[in-house]
């Protein structure tokens, strides 16, 4: 046994030296051609000037597109090309999804599962292979270098798991000559067809923080409440509201809270036993309703809120008569990407990025809503926009995932 | 029947545990051929082995530390601070590539010493310090980073990026790696004395083994390897990242491999080939049902059954075959370098 | 007189900077520096608040404590905790006749898991650390994939009463929250349990399992009881954070570490053998005030881990090393080379011969 240990050990020890002397480069990697997609985002700061006015001009614009159907509206489109896309029949697409690890990607994920079907009887897709990464990049990786070598895929959907890891990923995918569709976070590079988000994080920091201070007051005390650190669309939001609470003197402390309704019920009630405070931001609201009774509990008076537009909130929003505002991350744009691959395999145009619109719930319309989604979930999105899909509403309701 | 089942039990727990790979890859090979693909085609191959690198590599320091007694629960934030570490050296520059790569490793090999010296010399059970350690590790991760950083060039992404057909380089270092860990536990002092003091710190002081110094180079060693897989992290993102240890949960895994491939989570007993089956047999399964599709949440299910299951075939065997290291008379059973061979 | 009660004073601190009375003064210092920040945290009411607060974790401590003192860890008590919470809002809905059926059900699901956990860490040998990893994953993504990640929302008022409510009106205090009087309920009944035969067995199970067995204790029966406990602890805390914090798949998820963590600073020893409830209580507390501390303090939200990572070494490392300087010798002659190991993962249960084998994963033998 020492002996062949030995040998094992030796032996691999030789191949290794052979094999790098005569390693041959995986074909799907290729180097950079060029350097521009470098240090676009380090460490350091979040918040971005450039980004933070663009967005904050993108959430007055009027969106070009059916108003009834807002996951196929556009802002500002720049629109290209894709007649080399145009195909014929029924074509495969390959999702390589993040993660379904939230309510808001779990409610995205029944949906475009909706729309899917909707596709495939109408002969655009004959089916959609999707890997899961389990909020794992280098899962994420793999499961992209495994559609372009093994998928068979006519395209790629991809929504990245963070930002700059899975760009060279997305690039491998784009060098198969197949469309690609990115969506939600965005990569470091334009080699997609097209990139499909919302307006995008410091717009949900823009409209939050403004509501908040308008109905405070200087010196007012607003406790941030955020799920964890280091996730881009989460920072931004929270980049762009610190800034405009800064600038307003307004006092404003923020919380990890992982999304659990306890921690976030002592975190409040901490803050309460330290004096008052007049102001509830959040940058998701899963565990929204948690933190309105810990004012609750504490006999306090409610806070001025802005929560997001997961039932949960909406319905304690309702309930509780508080000043609030549910911003969202619009959810319907799960469906967009088939919708864009249709587009692209009929050789239409579409936006090189896809701004679709991002609307905030407000107090007016809020009781719209709920009524809407009788019967759901508090995990469900409100502004989903499954309306008109055919499964509606048993299997929102019924939450069944695929 | 029963001479089969005396032969089972006979065997070593490494061959089973190597039986059981095997067996998985079959129902895995036909369950795959169900939906239209091949198991063994390039593309796959190459996603199992990817799967196996970094768990592998983290795996292997998990079984040094696990065989000396203790835990390391610490790796997913060493794996994160690595990962930055290299790549903020690095910074796209080819040059620092060595001094990116010495740097992380030094720097993972001292939170290593960190550990061992909490345990051995404040006696901390190795659960609570490194637990400890790894909090301490994600306070300064979460301050200092916010998100992905540094960024590593390209020839350093060839480490991850390279294969001979379809292996990985990665794989290959990795089963090096675990050649040599294998030759260290069979043939060097450090070996022997590990096992002795995992399987009774006592008796090995008593017998003139220095008790503390093994368990410290464990330490030093599941950091080190802990280390190797964030710069292999590096290489396949392009990037440093802060959550990158944490998205794998290579902390639960990695104990759940060793302890899978037949090691003795109380220390003492068990082997690197073992080890590496039973990350294997994860890639394998994970592989297998990433191809069928399976929804994700019943993933977890599946792989927090066969965890179960695995162990409970091997330790319920092991209790009959288990050779003695140490009779209750605290003699010592002459057979240890053997036992650390496998 | 004034000598005596100089003496009465010198025995209480002697006893607080023992290794057991480690906690207590964690706790005292942590409470002292809280009411320092903030005066009002010591008035009644607030503090009937604050124990509401600490109350399902303190009750999942409890649990813990017993798996542990027998040598045994329970990982999978966050993930039940989860369980118990999605299933309340799943079932009872709206519908408060549904309360007590579904209590009874939650119950029933505790103790069965406890049972599994229990019997194939006894039965089958499979390391507990295992057992319950494979049960904290299969039950997370067994309760996710039934409900699709979201619960369909909190359930009616009379479920949620029980943690979230209490008696009110009452003079000084207040309100007197349930889940106070629960968590006395569940101290008083882990205290009595601990003075019975069975939490003497328990202890002497984790101290030298081949020692209890040759005193005819039957170690599988009285561990599969520790796991129905710690499972029936996780299920109490998921019926009060229905109450206190409403239903979501994260409440719970990280409980296991907390109360680990928490049974461990109240000077219960991993391997078992060593330890009682009111450490374990009192490290809860401990633990949960460490945070309301950070919580009041001006730490950037980012560091506190880093202090919760420092703290909890310190503090085993400060009993730790006292313990050793005090005890070593008692210590060595007590666990002779002859006698077997404390803590087996595997197999200790059946075969005698073997029991030597196992290491010593105690304080007491890592040193040289």
């Amino acid at each position: 046994m020492k002996r062949s240990l030995r040998t094992t050990v030796g032996l691999a020890c030789a191949a290794t030296l052979v094999l790098f002397t005569a390693c041959s480069t995986d074909p799907s990697v290729t180097p950079p051609e060029d350097n521009d997609t470098t240090e676009t985002e380090s460490s350091g700061e979040w918040f971005d000037q450039e980004l933070f006015d663009q967005q904050y001009e993108q959430r007055s614009v009027e969106p070009e597109g059916p108003a009834d159907q807002p996951y196929l509206q556009m802002i500002d489109p720049e629109m290209r090309d894709t007649s080399e896309f145009a195909a014929e029949g029924a074509q495969k697409a390959c999702f390589a999804n993040a993660s379904i690890s939230n309510p808001w990607r779990q409610t995205g994920w029944i949906t475009m599962n909706e729309q899917l079907q909707v596709l495939q009887d109408s002969g655009v897709i004959s089916e959609m292979e999707t890997r899961d990464a389990q909020d794992s990049d280098d899962t994420q990786i793999a499961d992209i270098d495994y559609f372009i070598s093994e998928g068979d895929c006519d395209a790629f959907i991809i929504s990245p798991n963070s930002t700059a890891a899975i760009t060279p990923a997305v690039e491998r995918a784009c060098e198969t000559g197949k469309p690609v569709i990115v969506f939600d976070r965005g990569v470091q590079t334009d080699c997609a067809v097209t990139f499909i988000h919302p307006i995008g994080g410091f717009a949900w920091g823009i409209d939050t923080a403004e509501f908040l201070i308008d109905h405070l007051e200087p010196g007012d005390r607003v406790i941030a409440l955020r799920i964890l650190p280091g996730v881009d669309v989460l920072e931004q939001r929270w980049a762009a509201a610190e800034r405009l609470f800064e600038e307003a003197g307004i006092d404003a402390v923020d919380h990890f809270t992982d999304a659990d309704p306890a921690t976030i019920k002592n975190i409040i009630a901490d803050e309460l036993a330290q004096g008052e405070v007049q102001g509830i931001w959040m940058d998701a609201g899963d565990g929204a309703e948690a933190a309105i009774e810990a004012f609750e509990d504490a006999g306090a008076p409610y806070p001025v809120m802005t929560g997001e537009d997961e039932l949960s909130f909406l319905r304690k929003w309702a309930e509780t008569g508080l000043t609030g505002l549910a911003p969202v991350y619009s959810n319907f744009q799960w469906r967009t990407p088939l919708l864009a691959l249709e587009m692209i395999f009929a050789g239409e145009e579409v936006p090189a990025e896809w701004v679709l619109p991002q609307n905030p719930i407000t107090e007016a319309e809020r009781d719209d809503y709920i009524e809407r989604s009788e019967g759901m979930p508090n995990g469900h999105y409100a502004q989903f926009g499954g309306e008109d899909l055919p499964g509606f509403p048993e299997t929102w309701q019924e939450r069944n995932i695929p | 029947m029963k001479a089969l089942i005396a032969k089972l039990q006979r065997l070593d727990t490494t061959v089973i545990v190597l039986i059981a790979l095997v067996l998985v890859l079959a129902l895995s090979a036909i369950l795959v051929s169900t939906v239209g693909r091949n198991l063994l085609s390039p593309g796959n191959i190459r996603d199992i082995l990817t799967g196996m690198s970094v768990l592998g590599f983290v795996a292997i320091g998990q079984t040094l530390v696990i065989l000396g007694g203790s835990l390391d629960l610490s790796v997913p934030y060493v794996v994160s601070l690595t990962s930055l570490i290299a790549a903020e050296t690095m910074n796209g520059r080819t040059g620092m590539i060595v001094p990116g790569v010495l740097l992380a490793l030094g720097v993972a090999s001292l939170i290593g010493l960190a550990n061992g010296a909490v345990v051995t010399f404040l006696r901390v059970h190795g659960f609570i310090a490194t637990l400890g350690v790894g909090l301490i590790l994600k306070g300064y991760l979460d301050t200092t980073y916010k998100g992905t950083a540094g960024q590593v060039p390209w020839e350093f992404q060839l480490f991850g990026a390279t294969g001979i057909g379809p292996v990985p380089i990665s794989t290959i270092v990795m089963l090096a790696c675990a050649g040599f860990v294998g030759f260290l536990l069979a043939r060097s002092k450090f070996g022997h004395h590990l096992f002795a003091v995992g399987g009774n710190a006592e008796v090995a002081r008593l017998s003139g083994v220095r008790t503390r110094r093994p368990l410290i180079w464990a330490h030093v060693a599941g950091s080190f390897f802990a280390g190797i897989a964030g710069l292999l992290l590096a290489s396949r993102l392009g990037v440093g990242s802060p959550t990158v240890g944490v998205q794998g949960s290579y902390d639960l895994l990695s104990i759940a491999a060793v302890v899978l491939g037949g090691t003795l989570l109380a220390g003492g007993r068990g082997s690197i080939w073992g080890t590496i089956g039973g990350v294997a047999i994860f890639a394998v399964l994970d592989n297998l049902m990433s191809v069928m599709q399976v929804n994700p949440f019943f993933k977890d299910m599946v792989r927090g059954a066969v965890i179960i299951l695995a162990v409970a075939v091997y330790s319920n065997r092991r209790i009959v075959a288990r050779r003695e290291r140490f009779t209750s008379s605290g003699r010592e059973v002459p057979q240890l370098t053997e036992e650390g061979a496998r | 007189m004034t000598a005596r009660t100089d003496s009465r004073i010198q025995t209480v601190l002697r006893a607080l900077i023992s290794p057991k009375g480690a906690v207590y003064l964690l706790l005292i210092v942590l409470l002292v520096s809280v009411t320092a920040i903030h005066p009002s945290f010591a008035e009644p009411g607030q503090l009937m608040r604050y124990i509401q607060r600490v109350a399902p974790i303190a009750i999942v401590a409890i649990g813990q404590y017993f798996v542990i003192v027998s040598g045994e860890f329970d990982l999978s008590m966050g993930s039940l905790v989860t369980v118990q919470v999605v299933v309340a809002g799943t079932l009872v809905g709206q519908d408060d006749s549904r309360t007590v059926p579904v209590l009874l059900l939650l119950l029933v699901i505790g103790v069965l898991v406890g049972l599994v956990n229990g019997l194939v860490t006894t039965r089958l040998k499979v390391p507990s650390f295992i057992v319950t990893l494979g049960m904290m994953l299969a039950l997370y993504g067994g309760v996710l994939w039934w409900t699709g990640g979201a619960a369909t929302g909190n359930p009616a008022d009379s479920f949620r009463q029980i943690g979230r409510s209490g008696i009110h009106d009452l003079p000084v205090i207040g309100l007197l929250p349930w889940s106070v009087l629960i968590l006395a309920a569940v101290v008083a009944i882990a205290a009595w349990l601990s003075r019975r035969p069975f939490g003497k067995t328990l202890v002497a199970i984790g101290d030298n399992p081949s020692a209890a067995r040759f005193a005819g204790a039957s170690v599988q029966r009285t561990k599969t009881m520790a796991f129905v406990l710690s499972s029936m602890s996780a299920t109490i805390a998921g019926v009060l954070l229905v109450g206190y914090a409403g239903v979501h798949p994260s409440v719970g998820q990280g409980y296991e570490f907390t109360a680990i963590t928490a049974v461990v600073l109240g000077g219960v020893v991993l391997g078992g053998g060593r330890g009682n409830v009111w450490g374990a209580l009192a490290g809860a507390f401990a633990l949960e005030t460490l945070f309301t501390l950070l919580n009041f303090t001006a730490v950037p939200s980012t560091m506190r881990s880093a202090i919760q990572g420092v703290i909890i070494i310190a503090a085993v490392a400060y009993a730790g090393v006292i313990f050793k300087n005090r005890r070593a010798p008692a210590a060595v002659a007590s666990d002779p080379p002859d006698a077997p190991g404390m803590q087996q993962a595997t197999g200790e249960a059946q075969s005698t011969e073997s029991a030597g084998s196992g290491a010593t994963r105690n304080h007491n033998t890592k040193e040289n």
